[in-house]
């Protein structure tokens, strides 16, 4: 845990640090000035480390990103490589995790058939998100590559097109009938109704996936840094009794990271789950 | 000191808001997806969906086996009682059947018993009745030669006379048997 703490304190220092010359590799030790840092804002934007200032540019959250693409990548490819019947124990975990995107989401919510068509969208979804939110409490990434609006953003705007085109591909004209004039109700309620839903069906739903993914991921790592920052300060700074102090952030710190993993997989699910909720709102004959 | 320089000029220089995206953080968002995506649909998926369906096809494989081998019991077993049954049946027949050739054989050996008996007592009483026969005969002619020389010695003439002869034997023997007969008769 006390190698968590470390690491969170000093990532952000460290980008800086690459940022410099090699005199500034002498800034990570001077945090202990006997000042408490808490955590800014400003953490989700690390200085570059390749390609600064180009639209490719790579900071640490983008290679942690692609940490967690490679990690990804690695573990499906090899727990399908040799794809058994019976399976042994790294492939029924695999399988646990792929079933449950495949029955529990697409299949009880869009029907075997519809369920099969959208299923590499939601498959991708779900891990993409787990993985780059698991990064947020694996020691020495410690940041989660969803905590930076650009994934959830892509997510959200695949999922957007994704509902639409399901919608339009069944039946263009019902699609938008059914979203914006719901039937059942008499036709001036309309005037206050079909902007509600034109509001609520195509702008808050790709703002929520965004918003709700990202805050969410921005708050545990603000927190997470919160408390083992709060820590390094109380135990090393302060010393003393309130050393005490700081074995209860420490201890809070630690929970949280619990909470973080149980987050990661909740917001990956969540998020795979209301995708597939306005898919098969969208694919629906009738509301 | 030190620090406090470098912070300075990389917070002050521009101020982030967490909802604005840099074109850069779309552009890796949208490869990782890519990526991942393409990763999915076109290796893991199939490979998952080939998976499936060769485990779904050696269960019901497996239960048409099983059914298979079920079916298969249960005719043994239907043939094994039938056999069994059927063996029964022969056995009692053969038992049946054994029992009456017994009787039979013991009726049969018991007729030709009695007809052996009956055959050896006749052939023993036509034997005696000959030996009997021929005994008598013999002492006949015997006692005729002894008599008719008795006779001869004391009449003093020959008998030779074959037809006299007879005639005096005859005769002899009857008196005899009128004789035994009368102390036959007495002595009752």
């Amino acid at each position: 845990m006390f190698v968590v703490a470390r690491a969170e304190l000093h990532a952000p220092k460290q980008e800086i640090a690459l940022l410099a010359n090699a005199l500034n590799l002498l800034v990570p030790m001077s945090t202990n000035d006997g000042e408490f840092h808490g955590p800014s804002i400003d953490e989700f934007f690390p200085g570059a480390l390749f390609f600064e200032g180009t639209n490719f540019e790579i900071n640490r959250i983008m290679l942690v990103r692609f940490i967690a693409v490679v990690a990804l990548l690695l573990v499906f490819w090899l727990g399908t490589r040799h794809l058994r019947v019976v399976p042994g124990r790294f492939q029924s975990l695999l399988e646990m995790g792929l079933d449950l995107v495949r029955v529990n989401v697409a299949e009880d919510l869009l029907g075997k058939k519809d369920g099969k068509r959208f299923l590499p969208i939601l498959t991708t979804m779900f891990f993409m998100i787990l993985f780059m939110n698991i990064t947020g409490v694996i020691p020495f990434l410690n940041i989660a590559g969803t905590s930076v609006i650009g994934v959830p953003l892509v997510l959200a705007i695949v999922s957007y097109v994704t509902f639409i085109y399901a919608g339009v591909k069944k039946s263009p004209e019902n699609f938008f009938k059914n979203s914006l004039f719901p039937s059942g109700v008499p036709w001036p309620v309309y005037i206050i109704v079909t902007p509600i839903e034109l509001l609520s069906t195509f702008v808050i739903r790709p703002v929520t996936l965004t918003l709700r993914l990202m805050m969410n991921m921005i708050v545990g790592h603000l927190l997470l840094v919160l408390f083992f920052a709060a820590t390094q300060f109380f135990v090393f700074s302060l010393g003393g009794w309130w050393t005490l102090v700081g074995a209860g952030t420490l201890a809070f710190g630690f929970a949280f990271t619990l909470f973080e993993i149980l987050v990661a997989f909740l917001q990956a699910y969540v998020f795979t789950l209301l995708t597939a909720v306005y898919i098969q709102l969208a694919v629906a004959e009738e509301h | 000191m030190l620090h406090a320089v470098l912070s300075a000029a990389t917070e002050g220089g521009e101020t982030h808001s967490p909802v604005i995206p840099e074109v850069y953080d779309i552009l890796w968002s949208s490869v990782c997806f890519v990526i991942i995506l393409i990763f999915f649909w076109k290796y893991v998926l199939p490979r998952v969906q080939t998976m499936l369906d060769e485990r779904g096809e050696a269960i019901e494989g497996n239960i048409a086996k099983a059914d298979e081998a079920q079916r298969k019991a249960e005719a043994a077993l239907e043939e094994y009682t039938a056999q069994l049954a059927d063996a029964r049946a022969e056995a009692g027949q053969i038992r049946e059947t054994a029992r009456e050739d017994g009787k039979k054989i013991v009726a049969e050996a018991k007729d030709t018993a009695v007809s052996e008996a009956a055959r050896v007592t006749a052939s023993a009483q036509a034997q005696i009745e000959a030996e009997r026969q021929s005994a008598l005969v013999s002492l006949r002619s015997e006692v005729g030669t002894i008599a008719i020389d008795l006779a001869s010695g004391v009449i003093g003439e020959s008998l030779t006379d074959d037809q006299k002869a007879q005639a005096v034997v005859d005769r002899f023997l009857a008196d005899l048997e009128a004789s035994e007969t009368a102390a036959a008769g007495e002595t009752k």
